[in-house]
């Protein structure tokens, strides 16, 4: 099997070359796509490879991409849709949540809208306001819609084609702080027989307390397990990878050797995925449960200009400050 | 005030060429400055409006100064981004003309609502230059009273300020504030791309329908990142005004004078209570979109250097030499205070303080919230945690 360590940006645009070699009916748009490859690059060279109809410069409106993606699909394309930054999805957000969530369940099955919304998302890359947003509760809080997010070269190759492939709408969430990160990626292994697109792994194994997270903050938790390592605790890390519907039948597994749980995510923490998942395990793991579940997250305010972000995001001693409190409960 | 008077004092007045229609060679483009420096006295635009302005030397010779302070500044704000100074910076290179002109236009009562691009509007509000820097560095997000300087906050989600703007002068409006030379008027700037936008177009139809003593005033500059004005529209964009009915003009963004006169236009007009309209200024982005983007890759050198020959700069100068309005020794004094005043910049940008960390707790709410403070206090007790350990 072919190994080649890309970054996770690169792998994302392996991925999407392979979709489009794949099925004619592939098509990437949004804004600077094309001839720029996305400001972060990750369509780099596909418009000079597949032409300029099937990687798409649109005009700069997001309601406008995801609007005419819902047309295209409804016309037997697989748009996949870049929006340039977290903090721009939402002129978009009606079309998402009232159109491509309903269209199948309106339609009681007859259409589906196998569209990919690609979003780079969260902070840590020093940037101006609207750039480093975690918006994945909006969407996983809509029914009809899927969410994903990658945490690793190796998952993003495989999970935007999966995503592709899907015929379910999917919003798939690119940690670009992580774009740069390099990792190994077996680009043939035959999408069938890769780890499904809607399933959390276990990033890390461990023993005496379990980090649970996805996306930016899977790498920060590992950094954090390694320094715990040191100390002598072993924590279990588990990257969820989809957060709508979520995964979380290894995280009641872990908890339930463990004992206890941290949830880490840059989004604010009232009503977020922690939340969600906090509750989940306190009901399926009540009985094995040494501590409450604990979050680690960002703040509940507007995401801070960026000589403060540091101190906004949750970073490796954050998150084992959190593990030593889950011990001295 | 009659129609066509941009309301500009006649004092000095000085002897021009004859009007001319058309001197581009673009029936549509509103010119008062060719790229060489000819001084037109009068144009006519598209709907018959007869633009004429006349300015004392001193007046010129103010224009010069402020074109010249304003690309200073702004090669000094990039120069700091280059050495890690702010984070990013949003050059308007090239677009300097559009900004004077139109900034110049406004009047003490007038409010602007501007894109992440107007530093040449802000300047010639009387702004302190340093005020947008914190967004840029890194260390606030705007932070300065829209109300008190009559120049909104920067808005970077791309067309959104046009809404504010049509909400704000349907307020003149309510407020019995025009329909007088005292009247208020509103400029909303936004860029080429941003005529797309669901939001920009809800904009035209809000202040048309509620006859907002509005001025949109889009700068052309040809790009969207690296999107060609091509992938936003077939017709000219000062066109699409007559379909949601009021004027629309496009004036040459590279004349300051022209820029002037249809914006002082607009506003008279908006001010006295007759309606919106929409100005295109014909300009170009002469540097990448930001910091962070590489032209290269989308556009071609000989592009930017036609470009350059219509150079805002060049032509006032041209113009200023030749009708022996300014000599050297102005134009060394102008270069002189340019470099003082950027060095000064340059230096309060290096004594920006870094935020408190707390400070991000901060005007999340007017009336407070007990999540925010707890999470603050629990912040506080947190970083003292660290206090004495090596961390
Ligand atoms: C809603 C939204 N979508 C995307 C972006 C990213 N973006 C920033 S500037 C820009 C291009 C803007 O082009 P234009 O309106 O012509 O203004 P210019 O930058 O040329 O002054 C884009 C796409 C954004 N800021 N906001
Ligand atoms: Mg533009």
């Amino acid at each position: 099997m072919a190994t080649e360590t890309l970054t996770l940006g690169k792998a994302l645009n392996a991925g999407m070359r392979k979709a489009l070699e794949n099925d004619p009916k592939v098509v990437i748009m949004g804004e600077d796509v094309g001839k720029l490859g996305g400001v972060f690059r990750i369509t780099d060279g596909l418009q000079k490879d597949f032409g300029d109809q099937r990687v798409i410069d649109t005009p700069l409106a997001e309601s406008g991409i995801i609007g005419t993606a819902v047309g295209l699909a409804i016309r037997g394309y697989r748009p996949v849709c870049e929006i340039q930054f977290d903090g721009f999805v939402y002129p978009a957000y009606d079309q998402i949540v009232s159109q491509v969530a309903k269209m199948h369940y309106r339609s009681r099955g007859k259409l589906t809208i196998p569209m990919v919304i690609r979003i780079p998302f969260g902070g840590g890359i020093g940037a101006v306001e609207h750039h480093s947003e975690s918006p994945e509760a909006y969407f996983s809080h809509t029914p009809g819609l899927k969410v994903a997010t990658c945490a690793n070269p190796q998952d993003a190759y495989v999970m935007i084609q999966q995503a592709i492939a899907s015929d379910d709408p999917i919003v798939f969430l690119e940690p670009k702080r992580r774009y740069w990160e390099k990792g190994p990626v077996e680009v043939d292994q035959p999408l069938p027989e890769a780890y499904p697109l809607q399933a959390a792994r276990i990033a890390r194994p461990g023993t005496d307390a379990t980090l649970i997270a996805y996306g930016p903050m899977v790498r920060t938790c590992l950094d954090a397990a390694t320094a715990a390592a040191e100390d002598g605790r072993e924590l279990e890390v588990i990257d969820l990878r989809t957060l709508a519907p979520l995964d979380l039948g290894q995280v009641y597994e872990s908890v339930r050797r463990t004992g206890r749980a941290v949830v880490v995510h840059e989004a604010p923490s009232n009503i977020g995925l922690g939340a969600e998942v906090a509750t989940r395990i306190t009901e399926e793991c009540f009985y094995s449960l040494e501590s409450p579940v604990l979050r680690v997250t960002g703040y509940d305010i507007p995401y801070p200009a960026s000589r403060v972000e540091e101190e906004y995001l949750p970073d490796l001693d954050r998150v084992l400050d959190a593990v030593d409190r889950t011990f001295g409960w | 005030m009659a129609k066509g008077d941009p309301g500009v004092s006649t004092r000095g007045r000085r002897a021009v060429p004859r009007s001319r229609k058309g001197a581009t060679g673009d029936p549509e483009l509103v010119q008062l400055l060719t790229p060489e420096g000819e001084r037109l006295e009068s144009v006519t635009g598209p709907d018959g409006t007869e633009y004429r302005v006349d300015f004392t030397d001193e007046e010129y010779r103010g224009f010069y100064r402020d074109l010249v302070l304003v690309r200073k500044l702004d090669a000094e704000a990039t120069a700091l981004q280059r050495q890690g100074e702010l984070g990013l910076w949003a050059s308007l290179l090239g677009q300097e003309a559009a900004q004077v002109g139109s900034g110049r236009a406004l009047r003490t009562q007038d409010m602007a609502f501007p894109t992440y691009r107007e530093h040449g509007v802000l300047y010639c509000r009387g702004i302190d230059p340093i005020m947008p820097l914190g967004l840029f560095r890194g260390v606030d997000q705007g932070g300065w009273d829209p109300n008190e300087f009559k120049f909104n906050m920067y808005t970077i989600v791309i067309g959104a300020q046009t809404l504010h703007a049509t909400g704000y002068a349907m307020g003149v409006t309510m407020d019995g504030k025009t329909g007088t030379d005292e009247g208020e008027a509103v400029i909303a700037y936004f860029g080429d791309g941003a005529t797309s936008q669901g939001d920009v177009n809800e904009s035209f139809v809000w202040a048309s329908v509620f006859n907002a003593p509005m001025v949109f005033f889009c700068q052309n500059n040809q790009y969207a990142i690296s999107e060609p004005l091509e992938r936003q529209t077939r017709i000219p964009l000062y066109r699409r005004a007559a379909g949601f009915g009021f004027p629309g003009v496009r004036v040459d963004g590279n004349d300051v004078l022209a820029s002037y006169a249809v914006t002082r236009h607009a506003l008279d007009n908006a001010r006295h209570g007759q309606g919106p309209s929409l100005i295109e200024a014909y300009t170009y982005r002469m540097g990448a979109h930001t910091t962070s983007d590489d032209p290269t890759r989308y556009r071609i050198a000989s592009e930017v250097e036609a470009w350059q020959a219509k150079d805002p700069i060049a032509r006032m100068k041209a113009f200023l030499v030749k009708q022996k309005i300014a000599d050297d020794d102005f134009f060394a004094e102008v270069d002189e205070q340019a470099k003082r005043e950027s060095v000064h910049l340059r230096e309060r940008v290096l004594e920006m303080p870094n935020p408190e960390p707390s400070s991000m707790f901060d005007h999340v709410y007017p009336n407070g919230s007990p999540l925010v403070d707890q999470e603050r206090a629990q912040f506080t007790q947190y970083l003292e945690s660290f206090e004495g350990s090596a961390h």
